[in-house]
């Protein structure tokens, strides 16, 4: 049993008054382990939002620094922080925001000689990349090491996010099967994104998080949820685990391969 | 027959239709760009042209959306 100090009931006060939540709830967001795939325009509001909430200790992946063209969406950073990279732009902000954490900067590019060891040490993993290269090997690499994550997409106005349970509830490749062919879809800054778009499915990645941590609710297991903010129309499309399926089914994933990395079709784009 | 596409019943003139035109005929401009969800199974892009949707089915079309940064 956690002893909180008094500054800390104070600060988690709003959560600890929720029912599902409560001291105990509040205890094991404090112990828990996050890992940020992305500090971009989803771990954004993702990382503050977790910050806030006092996950013990998170960790940040990007291998990028801050642009002045991510500014429009990436609510972590800040002007004075172009140049930086991002993964210390999002630490400074989370610990400004909660001295207490631990946050754990992982300043690179992820792949699959080097994925395991990154979200080895964490409970749960929010995917908050760019490109179906990575979100692929997110998914492969979370199957494999059985460690549960949050699912993310967004294109434009549009989002799509669900919950996977490793070989319990259906995999990101039950859904999709394999990565689009490339030049095909839109992935990065050629086909633009509102940024508060971002900002939405960011919130709802975090949500999910602290409901797996603290056991409230029921996660976006076996259903995929998208949203049109030009309707704001948001639909929950019920889905089932592929018992073929080639990452999480009986003869599933059972090493890393990288996927073939799709080249913005827009010469001149920043690649974030 | 009716249809239920992406939540919504649809009346559709055609008695058989295979997924590749319901795509079509739906202003899905490149099949590549979603998924599909037939009842409760999902398809393979190289299913399109021989699986045929009859009446009663329900379709969801999943977009890909690799956006994140």
């Amino acid at each position: 049993m956690r002893d909180f100090t008094d500054s800390e009931l104070e600060r988690y006060s709003r959560h600890i008054i929720l029912e599902d939540v409560g001291i105990e709830g509040q205890e094991k967001i404090c112990d828990a382990k996050v890992l940020v795939i992305g500090a971009g325009g989803l771990g954004s509001p993702v990382a503050l939002y977790l910050a806030a909430a006092g996950v013990g200790t998170i960790g940040i992946a990007d291998g990028d620094v801050v642009d002045l063209s991510n500014l429009q969406r990436q609510v972590i950073h800040t002007t004075a922080d172009v140049g930086t990279p991002k993964v210390e732009s999002a630490k400074n902000k989370m610990l400004a925001i909660n001295p207490a954490l631990t946050v754990n900067t992982h300043h690179k590019m992820l792949f699959a000689d080097n994925i395991l060891g990154v979200i080895q040490p964490y409970d749960f993993v929010i995917d908050g990349t760019d490109n179906f290269a990575t979100k692929f090997l997110v998914n492969d690499a979370c199957v494999l090491a059985g460690k549960p994550f949050s699912h993310g997409g967004i294109l434009r106005f549009a989002g799509q996010t669900m919950s996977v349970k490793p070989r319990q509830s259906a995999c990101y490749a039950c859904v999709f099967g394999q990565p689009p062919p490339p030049g095909l879809v839109p992935t990065c800054s050629s086909a633009g994104i509102l940024g508060a778009v971002a900002g939405m499915l960011g919130a709802i990645q975090a949500a999910e998080a602290l409901k797996f941590i603290t056991g409230s609710g029921a996660p976006l297991y076996d259903q995929l949820l998208s949203f049109d903010a030009k309707t704001m129309n948001f639909r929950k499309v019920p889905l089932k685990r592929n018992p073929n399926c080639r990452v999480c089914g009986a003869d599933g994933v059972k090493a890393l391969r990288d996927y073939e990395q799709v080249v913005c079709e827009v010469k001149n784009a920043k690649n974030s | 027959m009716k249809l239920t596409i992406n939540g919504e019943p649809k009346e559709i003139a055609n008695p058989t239709l295979t997924v590749t035109e319901l795509l079509k005929q739906e202003g899905v401009s490149m099949p590549d760009m979603v998924t599909v969800q037939l009842n409760d199974e999902f398809l393979r892009p190289h299913q399109y042209p021989d699986v045929t949707v009859s009446d009663g089915d329900t379709i969801n079309f999943l977009y890909f959306m690799g956006g994140g940064q």
